[in-house]
């Protein structure tokens, strides 16, 4: 491990990687994705999912309630708005802090069992703090309305430095750059770019090694005296700090935090983008964050005006029957089209859209380099 | 070792590249190159956008409010037989858009969460260029979804939200609201309450735990305890429960003889099934009849709770038996093209689409700032709901309130509802003072 070739190979997918994020807006502007709040979705759904990825994808501990670090990485965020500064660094600070350490409470209760039961574990804690949140906590909550921002908040740092927001509702800003449009996004990316080169080094560690073995067989890891609780604990909180910073980034693009961002449904869609993309891969998690938040964002929007413009070469009366049957797979009819997309998905390409796309790189170049340093960890038995 | 040299060099190499990734955008969107305010339009067309909930629990709402939003926009730019406008006592709109601009629109879905539907408002404005944001079926949305509105710079006009908080404590200048709130419905339904059942009750609420749900248990039991009524006992259940018959037990041992469902869409049609079920309205309390009442009705509700609805007692906004001129015309349209009448949702959604439209003709332009003006204080006729007022201190429209039953003797399947009373606009009306909040200055997004 760690030869010279391996290396290389990383930089290069680093830097092709840090370009195509950075130019995301003008890539992403010809399929109608181009804009900058589905941008920092982009970003900060595949920093989520990244994280994720570290837990199942390396340890194969399947958690179901990744969403609940989500949210209180954003709860965090916006309180740090609310009570000290609007500066993002400060609020991301704490959101990761927060989220690494309400991972560390319920991995430490979670972990001492594994397989379904840990998934139904973490699924019943995450709930719990969905209802926490939605109703118990609600004087720090606010319930279902969610948390917002208000003029009268202290936010005594600010105070202290002399800044002063007038009679308009602050939004979060680096040096005077607000934190939402355009200067939102690349601050979600720059970010986004850090902690794909980190999620790069966890894989390439003997620390990344030590959880792929937990996933390969931790019974004969045990077995030879080694205690692989700290390992699993350790992945388990970076991927809750992944997903706290995902959050508090969720409230510096848009200082609101809701309790449905903690629900069993969030936490689910998050397995869906790294199983969609493909678990295990280095930049599997990114493309299925992208690909689920595309088809929320663009597929839905879709409505019949939209359709009858696209069929429109076609004759009438064949223009309105593709409509009409099209019409159920886009608007509300979105999950519909992501559901079959996943089952196809799951059935033909189990190791995601990344073995797909690894499926075609050696077709092309069958004489190649010996293939993508992302397949090394996923080998498909099935081959 | 000069591997490991070379990675830190081209990783500075590349923070300098994000640097001036960063860079590039801000002197791209910085304030120079901006228009006049957000989204001015410049074709021959102007985009509204309609953000409403598609999925999940309130999506027969959301359904009807983009039916009458695409009729809205027929007659705004005069196709169909113009419907209220026709009655509406603004001549401005002469059916040939706004300010000589079409009227075209994109959708979204608001799954009735907060997050989806701030997303879907942000697509509209950010991609799609909208230059106000309508629709809603939930308060928790719409106060997201104004407060978004508010910092991008467009104007939010509600959809169907009952709760205070909307044109209350979470009030924004760029937001503004037609239907009525908690506030009238207890103002307007305690007299009738009190000439069916007296001043000595005790209610028992059962209250969906939610912004909507806090906000109408604390209308309902203010002006019931003002009757003189005791309140036994109130109960949060939470939203979307199927099942309330473990809520419902408790009520017949708690000595009360009111239930008070603080209940809306699919919850309301199964507690209210429910409760019936369970013999409730057979029961004598106290030596008096047990009886339930429903706060906020729907025509939808109530169709879903077919003949557990008869003679219970509610408020609602608008219901398409009334025989005004603006009502009829609505009617009429609407069920020429969709081939039934529109509910209370419709109403409010086509009346703010229409408003609105007004109100950038007689502005001249669709700044937000002046559109606001035009709207402020505004009085009008002729939209279903008698002369109202769109008061400028808190945005929220002032009108009399229908107070409805159940009817026990239905001609169709529309026609479930009767009205009882409508009370004039001056019992219900309130100083903007009483729940609080400030509007704070427009935002033109500039």
């Amino acid at each position: 491990m760690g030869n010279t070739d391996t290396k290389r190979k990383d930089l290069i997918l680093l830097a092709g990687f840090s370009a195509v994020v950075l130019l995301a807006p003008f890539i992403f502007g010809p399929v109608g994705a181009g804009y900058p709040d589905l941008l920092q979705k982009f970003a900060i759904f595949g920093i989520f999912a990244m994280g994720f990825n570290i837990l199942f994808g390396l340890t194969g501990y399947l958690s179901f309630g990744h969403a609940a670090f989500l949210g209180v990485g954003s709860y965090a965020a916006v309180w740090t708005f609310k009570l000290l500064t609007m500066n993002p660094f400060v609020a991301l600070s704490l959101a990761v802090l927060i989220g690494g350490l309400f991972a560390l409470a319920i991995g430490f209760v979670c972990l001492r069992r594994s397989g379904i039961y840990f998934s139904i574990l973490t699924l019943a804690l995450a709930q719990m703090s969905y209802n926490l949140a939605y109703s118990v906590l609600t004087p720090i909550t606010n319930g279902e309305t969610g948390l917002q921002l208000a003029q009268s908040d202290p936010r005594s740092l600010d105070a202290m430095f002399g800044i002063d927001y007038g009679a308009v509702l602050p939004s979060s800003h680096l040096f005077g750059i607000d934190m939402t449009g355009y200067p939102g996004f690349y601050f979600c990316a720059v970010m986004f770019i850090a902690c794909f080169y980190l999620s790069m080094r966890i894989f390439r560690s003997p620390f990344g090694m030590m959880l792929r073995a937990v996933k390969s067989n931790q019974n004969r890891m045990n077995y030879t005296g080694l205690n692989s609780r700290p390992y699993t604990l350790t992945a388990f909180v970076i991927s809750g700090m992944y997903a706290g910073l995902a959050g508090g980034l969720l409230a510096v693009t848009d200082p609101l935090a809701g309790a449905e961002r903690m629900q069993w449904t969030a936490s689910g869609e998050v397995v869906l983008m790294t199983i969609l993309g493909g678990a295990g891969t280095l930049l599997g998690p990114v493309i299925g964050a992208g690909v689920i938040k595309y088809f929320e964002n663009i597929f839905s929007a879709f409505n019949e005006g939209f359709l009858l413009d696209v069929f429109d070469f076609l004759p009438e009366v064949i223009q309105h029957a593709a409509v009409s049957v099209s019409s159920l797979f886009v608007g509300e009819g979105w999950h519909l089209t992501l559901g079959a997309l996943f089952m196809v998905i799951v059935i033909f390409l189990p190791g995601g859209l990344m073995e797909g796309i690894n499926r075609l790189y050696r077709k092309f170049r069958p004489k190649g380099g010996s293939s993508d340093p992302d397949a090394a960890p996923a080998p498909a038995p099935a081959e | 070792m000069r591997k490991y040299d070379f990675t830190r060099r081209s990783l500075l190499k590349g923070t300098a590249l994000a640097g001036v990734g960063l860079a590039a955008p801000t002197i791209l969107t910085s304030k120079s190159w901006a228009a006049n305010y957000l989204n001015e339009p410049t074709g021959s067309t102007v985009t509204f956008g309609f953000n409403v909930p598609q999925t999940g629990a309130y999506a027969d709402e959301g359904a009807d409010e983009l039916r009458a939003y695409e009729l809205a926009v027929e007659h705004i730019n005069g196709e169909g037989d113009g419907g209220m406008l026709n009655t509406f006592s603004s001549k401005e709109l002469k059916g040939n858009g706004i300010n000589g601009k079409k009227v075209v629109f994109v959708t979204g879905d608001t799954q009735t969460k907060s997050d989806a539907a701030r997303a879907s408002a942000k697509r509209m404005v950010e991609k799609d260029g909208a230059i106000m944001i309508t629709g809603g079926s939930s308060s928790g949305v719409a106060v997201a979804v104004q407060s978004y509105c508010q910092d991008a710079g467009v104007i939010f006009m509600a959809g169907l939200t009952h709760s205070n908080d909307t044109t209350g404590k979470d009030k924004r200048a760029n937001g503004f609201r037609h239907f009525f709130n908690t506030e009238m419905s207890g103002a307007a339904l305690a007299p009738v309450l009190e000439r069916n059942f007296g001043k000595d009750r005790v209610a028992y609420h059962l209250t969906a735990d939610y912004n909507w749900g806090w906000s109408q248990e604390g209308s309902i039991k203010k002006y019931t305890e003002k009757l003189g009524w005791q309140t036994a006992s109130a109960v949060r259940t939470p939203l979307g429960s199927g099942d309330f018959s473990q809520y419902i037990t408790p009520v017949l041992n708690s000595g009360a003889d009111v239930l008070v469902l603080n209940h809306y869409g699919r919850d309301m049609v199964n507690s209210l099934t429910q409760s019936v079920q369970f013999g409730l309205r057979d029961k004598q309390v106290n030596g008096k009849e047990f009886a339930i009442v429903v706060p906020l009705y729907s025509r939808l509700m109530a169709q879903g709770a077919g003949e557990n609805v008869k003679g219970i007692y509610g408020s609602t906004n608008w219901h398409w038996s009334l025989q005004d001129e603006g009502s009829k015309a609505f009617v009429k349209s609407f069920g020429q093209k969709y081939g039934f009448p529109p509910s209370q949702a419709a109403h409010t959604c086509y009346v703010q689409a229409i408003l609105y439209a007004d109100a950038a003709q007689r502005a001249g332009t669709f700044r937000p700032s002046g559109v606001g003006a035009a709207l402020e204080g505004f009085e009008f006729d002729g939209m279903g709901n008698g002369p109202t007022e769109y008061r400028a201190d808190d945005h929220q429209c002032f009108k009399d309130v229908l107070v409805v039953k159940g009817k026990e003797n239905p001609t169709s399947q529309f026609d479930v509802l009767e009205v009882v009373e409508i009370t004039p606009r001056a019992q219900v009306e309130y100083p903007a003072s009483l729940l609080g909040g400030e509007l704070g200055p427009y935002n033109d997004g500039v």
